[in-house]
Formats: structure tokens, C-alpha cells, sequence
């Protein structure tokens, strides 16, 4: 079977009933994908399937037959919602952050806080909390930042 | 942890002709987008192991009108579901559970016809479809058959399809009426549901709730008295006795009657 993953063709000749991420991580050796909770509930092993976020962690490989496939690294990087999670502490221990840049990617033009919000609820953070994430992602958008969005304490 | 897939055996159909083909001749348990089987597999709580993947089946991604009635194709996402300007217009309650399915990935992938085929009593469609009395098309190589959703179910995850028999759609009649729909979770998104229910206000209310049972169910008791024109009160009374949820990892039953009766009375009000 082949598909493109982050831009180039890929074969994959392995079991189709395999999962997506053990695929991505184990045999592409992409490990910016993140397993946490294996059951489509924290978000930490998105990918995009043709644009769209989906969890990798619950979906058979076989399924990506002909399919655009794009994990973190297929960022490059030095995409700049890499580097606004970082400038704003939206990172802590970092499980989370692929996932959560993933699906951020598909949020359009000036999104609110609330589509914001809506875009990740599918993804947990334990650590770093919510409000530096959604901040890095407003400033992405060059959104203005509300109040409620809270703000980054730097502990040097 | 990587999943073991030694002994799993997944054939991926190209058409609904193939995979009914496919049914007809091999046991294999149909996998769509596998919101729910892979986390079952995940947790190794998943007897079968061969599967058949319909994934690629776009021809059952279509939503059209036929006359009045509103066809969903199995394979539709929550994502298309939300995204529809006819199910915006006909039952928009629809679009509405859908958003609360999980979080945009799980909406990305999951489908109706999964949501209906998993038999959860917790599915979020699943109410909706029960209160507009949709109606569930199954077909196998030989034939095709339409059975009503309130008669899909017969017990705890258990339905009336057959091994050979796939979803291919979801008929939806005009639904006359206000409609209501509201899920009761721990959080907004990625929530198992507490309590589910999705209402019409017409002459005769249509009323189911999920997560209440082992199935999905409707109150006929509590339909009737609204439909003779009891007052609410007396309505959330023939509730309160014609439920019986029981006690689980996600709630209790006290709570989840509690709160069934108070998604009635809501009901009522808002659709006055």
C-alpha cells in the first residue's frame, strides 16, 4: 500500500489492522508523535489525514491507503506555532505539544477564543495549563490576546 | 504500548457490492472509522479479530433528500454531519450531538452508522434518531430491509442485524415540531455521557434518552401523559417511575434520575 507521508511517497507492506501511530513511531521512526492515552481521548498522537486532525492511536494503518499523511516533523521544525509554544511557555513536559500544534493547524483566519477552544478540546494538557497554549495560538493568528486568556509567569 | 496485531486480520472492501460480497462468505466485524473498535482493541476487550474495513466506501458518505425524507449514508462523519445545511435544516438536534461526540478528531473520524452499529447505550446520535424515529437501512448481498430505530436494539449492545448485513443509511422522516437535544457529561468534550436526551415538542411529544438503560429508549408513559395534555409535574412523575437507570463507573442511578427528570422539565420550558 503506499501513501505520502509529510510530502513523500511512502510503501507500507505491513498488517493493515496495525495501528497508524505504532506505524508512524516504530517503522517511519517519527517520533514527534505521541502516544498518551491510546484511546482517542488526549490528542497527543494527532496527525492530519488529508488536512484533518484525527488520532492516530485508534486508527488501522490500511486506512491511510492513498492518503496525505502530515505529522510534526513534516513541519520542518521551525514553524512558527512551534516557536510561539515555546515563547509563551505553552510547553512544559512537551507529550501534549505535537498533538496540540497538530490540531491547531486547521483553525482559519481570526478565530475567537471559543473556536480556539473547540479546535483543541480534544486535546489534554496535564502540566503547562490551557491559557499559555491558547495564547500561542491567538498570537499565531495575530489575534489580540483577551484577558481571559490568562498570562505567562517565566520562573528563570 | 504498541499494539499486538499478530492473529488480526483486516480486508479492506472497495465497494459496499465488495464488502457485502465479502459478509456473505466471511465473519468479519465491519470497521469504519474505528472511533470504538480500536479502543476496544486497545484494551484488549475485543473478541473478534477479523475485520472488515469499509473505510474507503465514499458512496455511503452522501446526504440527500428523497421527497421528505432526509437519507444520511452510514459512513457520514460527525464533522459532515455538523458541517450539513440539510441536516441544519431538517433535524438540526443532530448537528447539535454531533458536536458534542468527543473532540474534533474523534468528529473527523467517527460515523453514524458506527455510532448506531456499536450499540452503546451512552451513543449520542443515538437519541436523536430514536425521538425522530429514523429509520435504520441494513443490506446484504441478497437484500436490503429498513427497521426502525426503536426496534434496532434488543438488548445491552445486542441489535437485530445480521453477520452478513452492513448500515448503508439513516432515513429520516419531516420531523414537525420544536426539537431539543442535551447531553449531561463530566465535561463538555470527550465526555462519556451521563444522562443523553433528545425530544420533539409536537402534539404528541417524542421523548428518548440515552445512557439511562441498556439501550437507548423512549417514554412512552411520560409521551402519553405530555400528549393528553398533563401537566409537567405529572409527566416528571410517570418518568421518575418508567426509567431505570442503574448505578456505573460514570454516575448513579439516583443522580442520573435526577437529572433525567430535570432535562424533562427543562425540555418543557424551553420549547413552550
Amino acid at each position: 500500500m503506499q501513501f505520502t507521508l509529510n510530502g513523500e511517497s511512502r510503501e507500507f507492506d505491513g498488517n493493515p489492522a496495525a495501528r497508524l501511530i505504532d506505524v508512524l513511531r516504530e517503522e517511519c521512526h517519527l517520533t514527534g508523535v505521541k502516544e498518551g492515552c491510546g484511546e482517542g481521548e488526549c490528542g497527543a498522537c494527532t496527525v492530519l489525514i488529508d488536512g484533518e486532525p484525527v488520532c492516530s492511536c485508534i486508527i488501522p494503518a490500511g486506512q491511510v491507503e492513498g492518503a496525505d499523511v502530515v505529522t510534526i516533523e513534516g513541519l520542518g521544525g521551525n514553524h512558527p506555532l512551534q516557536e510561539l509554544f515555546m515563547n509563551e511557555v505553552g510547553a512544559q513536559c512537551g507529550i501534549c505539544t505535537p498533538g496540540m500544534i497538530m490540531a491547531t493547524l486547521k483553525l482559519g483566519d481570526a478565530p475567537t477564543l471559543d473556536e480556539i477552544k473547540t479546535a483543541l478540546a480534544g486535546n489534554l494538557c496535564r502540566c503547562t495549563g490551557y491559557a499559555a497554549i491558547y495564547r500561542a495560538v491567538l498570537k499565531w493568528k495575530g489575534m489580540p490576546e483577551p484577558a481571559s486568556a490568562g498570562s505567562a509567569v517565566v520562573v528563570q | 504500548m504498541r499494539l499486538a496485531i499478530s492473529g488480526l486480520d483486516m480486508r479492506r472492501a472497495t465497494s459496499v457490492e465488495d464488502a457485502l460480497a465479502i459478509l456473505r462468505n466471511e465473519k468479519r466485524m465491519p470497521v469504519a472509522g474505528a472511533t470504538d473498535v480500536y479502543i476496544a482493541l486497545n484494551f484488549g476487550t475485543l473478541v473478534p479479530k477479523q475485520f472488515l474495513d469499509i473505510w474507503a466506501l465514499d458512496e455511503l458518505r452522501t446526504i440527500s433528500k428523497r421527497g421528505d425524507t432526509l437519507v444520511i449514508g452510514a459512513l457520514t462523519s460527525y464533522t459532515a454531519l455538523i458541517q450539513s445545511h440539510l441536516v441544519a435544516e431538517h433535524v438540526p438536534m443532530l448537528a447539535e450531538a454531533s458536536r458534542l461526540v468527543g473532540g474534533v478528531q474523534i468528529q473527523n473520524r467517527g460515523t453514524l452508522g458506527g455510532n448506531i452499529a456499536n450499540g452503546s447505550p451512552a451513543a449520542d446520535g443515538v437519541p436523536v434518531l430514536a425521538a425522530v424515529d429514523a429509520t435504520i437501512v441494513l443490506r446484504s448481498f441478497e437484500r436490503e430491509r429498513r427497521v426502525p430505530v426503536n426496534e434496532f436494539y434488543t438488548g445491552y449492545r445486542k441489535t437485530v442485524m445480521q453477520a452478513d448485513e452492513l448500515i448503508v443509511a439513516i432515513e429520516i422522516g419531516t420531523v414537525e415540531g420544536k426539537q431539543w437535544f442535551r447531553k449531561v457529561g463530566t465535561r463538555a468534550a470527550q465526555a462519556i455521557s451521563k444522562v443523553v436526551m433528545a425530544a420533539v415538542r409536537a402534539p404528541s411529544p417524542r421523548i428518548a434518552f440515552g445512557s439511562v438503560a441498556a439501550t437507548v429508549v423512549r417514554v412512552p408513559e411520560t409521551e402519553k401523559i405530555l400528549g393528553a395534555g398533563g401537566s409537567i409535574g405529572d409527566a416528571a412523575d410517570v418518568l421518575s417511575r418508567e426509567l431505570k437507570p442503574i448505578d456505573d463507573v460514570r454516575s448513579t442511578a439516583d443522580y442520573r434520575l435526577r437529572v433525567s427528570v430535570n432535562l424533562l422539565r427543562r425540555f418543557w420550558s424551553d420549547t413552550e
